[in-house]
């Protein structure tokens, strides 16, 4: 019964501490919230101008390997963060190929890894909900005189909502992960210090409560960024629809 | 219309490795030619073979005229679901027109003009598809109509339709023909086929039994199977 | 809506540009590799605001295990080194990728556990007799596993008691940093060593304590390195020269030592000077 008390108490501690720093606006707690965003959002502006277009050729194009491609996107989207961040980390590296480009331990490092992380969890969803639309369509549009290529585009604006979703799972998957930002990034503080690794320097520091109270912020945020993007997808159908 | 007559020569359309459909048929201008047959007959086939969808197994399926107009023949085809794009009734009438990259004052005016015509004049800015079926059917006809085709294709396109809506489309059908359109259509329902047919392909099996003027088909068909169609005696059309 | 995405894109564009630029800032920084335990002693943080105040250098700190941090000294990511662990410094900078290691301060290592002490090790003035208890009475033992220097002065010590805890059910090999042995320690009721300063700012310590310290060969040398700009030439040399003399200085030094957690001193300097 007393570790149940325990945990309980842990927990409780936790939230009261994550909303003091929330109202207390925390300078510390802002920087790592804004680096986090601004490194996941840099990486879903990547995977989603790469992944989307790429989910919806495949989607659309029939080739050689076409069905392997797709076998290889799916399992691409189990990549271990660990891996691909120790992957970038040894071509960021000085002694890689890209090491003149300076950018290990930096932002920019991080966004990569993450870039990297995300696009095929972008692709595949993308192929799988512009397969569905293209199995509907595809008739009717080549029957209009549409080519592959407008297929491709049509498609991709008629599945804007759902591919949303597919942009706000790779984003999520983005903001959670701690192994490739820790590794590319450095954890230097005031610099590439994101929430996830807070989290983790706090919990080896054994400041529980703290690591806690800011995972609790992280579920927080998750949520407002997908309320967001929810409330301007419905806004737009609806004035759609109502006009 | 000068991309008529077409011809089907030596064609068969085979999948799975079945036969599905084995013709030679000359489609002219003029009357509507309605497409008649029971269920799996390959009426749907035929069509597609027409319009391009499907290339055939065997054989050629050649258009009239000059060699860019018959290769790249102005037609138009709808479906017996129509398929509508997630925006407006309008910006679906307009989309094959831009595929085609029609300038803007053109497709405005024609969208505007094929939207009185089948009465969806209302409905221009709303979501095509919270468009009931009827009006929506409607609409893929306007968003043919729109691209001026000269052949029309169309496959069961009152299936799914209620009487009053499957009387406005067949309204709009004759008005397309009326405006230079030949009209090329599957039914299976032989009072449209009376009402609209000028012309008709009675298919089975996969194979063209008859093609006649309307009045010769419906007063004496020339084979048993045509007669017992006739009859409304169930046949499944295939051997 | 077809704007509202163009300006959203505007934007994110801008924020990349600006990650971008952060990461090539004219002012003057340099890139220092160090152990997660010294970093979370909250050492630097205490430390570094002094150089940047007189010098107006930052540094940036990576922590990492020792043996990360070397490689990352080897692999020309950083421009200076400091880590503790005599042997693996000798060897990089006999290799040539350090220039020279200067002593700069030591701390001591600790062994902690539950207050309650089953191995009755409390008051024992020899590590390796601490160990030979715990391991006769088999209390559970979690050791980081991780080659660092702390694990490797671990493995010293059960060396000189002539002891082979490797796969016995009381010996916990983590590979894990100090931070989360500490936190397994303290859940799973074992005994750990630790250095001083990691413990003392270790804010999850429940019901276990300091049991065994004072033991002078349970030492612990802190060396400061720079990166030799013949290996690497675009190390920042002359910023980390500045830095490695002011570590070495009558100030660095005495701000090392003005060190306190809970008012005790953590780290000893002791450039220049014999052991």
């Amino acid at each position: 019964m007393a570790g149940t008390e325990d945990t309980a108490n842990n927990f409780l501690d936790a939230l009261l501490l994550a909303l003091d720093l929330i109202t207390g606006l925390n300078a510390g707690l802002i920087e790592i919230v804004g680096l986090s965003l601004s490194v996941s959002l840099g990486a879903v502006l990547i995977a989603g101008s790469i992944g989307l277009p790429l989910g919806a050729a495949l989607a659309v194009y029939n080739f050689r390997g076409r069905q392997i491609s797709i076998v290889l996107l799916n399992a691409l989207m189990g990549l271990p963060p660990v891996f691909i961040g120790l992957t970038v980390y040894l071509l960021l590296s000085r002694s890689g190929p890209l090491g003149a480009l300076d950018l290990l331990f930096t932002p920019t490092a991080m966004v990569i890894a993450q870039a990297i992380l995300i696009t095929p969890i972008v692709a595949a969803l993308s192929r799988q909900t512009c397969q569905g639309l293209y199995e509907i369509y595809q008739e009717q549009l080549r029957s209009l005189g549409a080519t592959p290529l407008n297929m491709m585009l049509t498609i991709l604006w008629d599945a804007r909502i759902s591919l949303l979703t597919a942009i706000m799972a790779g984003f999520g998957r983005a903001i959670a992960e701690v192994g490739a930002v820790f590794i590319v990034g450095g954890n230097i503080e005031n610099f590439t210090r994101v929430m996830t690794t807070t989290i983790a320097l706090e919990t080896s520091k054994g400041n529980l409560a703290l690591a806690m109270a800011l995972g609790i912020i992280l579920v927080l945020l998750s949520i407002v960024v997908n309320g967001v993007a929810s409330i301007t997808a419905d806004s737009v159908s609806r004035s759609k629809a109502n006009r | 219309m000068n991309i008529l007559p077409l011809t089907l020569k030596n064609v068969t359309y085979y999948s799975g490795g079945k036969q599905l459909l084995k013709c030679n048929v000359t489609i002219s201008e003029g009357p509507n030619t309605m497409v008649l047959g029971p269920n799996g007959a390959g009426k749907s086939i035929f069509l597609r073979v027409c319009h391009g969808l499907l290339k055939p197994t065997e054989g050629q399926v050649e258009w009239t005229g000059k060699e860019q107009d018959a290769n790249n023949p102005n037609q138009a085809m709808v479906f017996e679901k129509p398929i509508m794009l997630q925006r407006t009734a309008e910006e679906n009438l307009a989309y094959g027109l831009k595929l085609r990259k029609a300038k803007k004052d053109v497709i405005k005016q024609r969208v505007s003009q094929v939207l009185q015509r089948v009465g969806l004049t209302e409905a221009a800015k709303q979501l095509a598809t919270s468009l009931s079926a009827g009006e929506q059917q409607r609409l893929a006809l306007g968003r043919a109509w729109v691209l001026e085709p000269d052949v029309l294709f169309l496959d069961e396109p009152t299936a799914n339709l209620d009487p009053g809506s499957t009387a406005e489309v067949e309204i709009i059908i004759q008005e397309i023909k009326k405006s230079g359109t030949k009209i090329v259509m599957t039914t299976h329902d032989l009072g449209q086929a009376r009402r609209l047919g000028g012309d008709i392909i009675f298919l089975y099996g996969g194979a063209l039994k008859e093609h006649s003027p309307a009045e010769k088909f419906f007063d004496s068909p020339k084979t048993k199977e045509a007669r017992a169609f006739l009859n409304g005696e169930i046949l499944w059309g295939q051997d | 809506m077809g704007t509202g995405l163009i300006t959203l894109i505007n934007r994110l564009i801008l924020i990349a540009a600006f990650l971008c630029s952060t990461s090539a800032s004219a002012e003057q920084v340099i890139k220092l590799a160090s152990t997660t335990s010294t970093e979370n002693s909250g050492l630097f943080k205490f430390l570094l605001p002094k150089f940047e105040k007189a010098t107006k250098i930052k540094v940036r700190v990576i922590a990492a295990g020792t043996g990360q941090a070397i490689r990352i000294g080897r692999n020309g990511d950083a421009d200076v080194l400091i880590v503790h662990h005599p042997p693996s410094e000798e060897r990089f900078v006999a290799e040539g990728f350090g220039l020279k290691r200067h002593k700069l301060m030591y701390n001591d290592l600790v062994i902690v556990g539950p207050k309650t002490d089953s191995a009755k090790i409390r008051g024992v003035e020899e590590a390796t007799i601490a160990f030979s208890k715990i391991a006769s009475s088999m209390q559970l033992f979690a050791s980081r596993g991780d080659e660092s220097g702390t694990h490797l002065a671990e493995k010293e010590i059960w060396k000189r008691a002539q002891l082979n805890p490797q796969r016995t059910r009381w010996y916990l090999s983590l590979g894990a940093g100090m931070g989360s042995t500490l936190n397994i320690a303290v859940a799973m009721d074992t005994y750990a060593l630790t250095d001083r300063a990691s413990w003392a700012a270790f804010k999850n310590k429940k019901n276990h304590t300091i049991l065994m310290e004072g033991d002078k060969k349970l030492f612990n040398q802190y060396s400061v390195i720079a990166i030799n700009k013949k290996k690497h030439g675009h190390v920042k040399f002359d910023l980390v020269k500045k830095f490695t003399n002011w570590l070495l200085s009558n100030d660095g030094q005495k701000a090392i030592r003005n060190f306190r957690i809970n008012g005790k001193q953590m780290f000893f300097p002791n450039a220049n000077r014999e052991q």
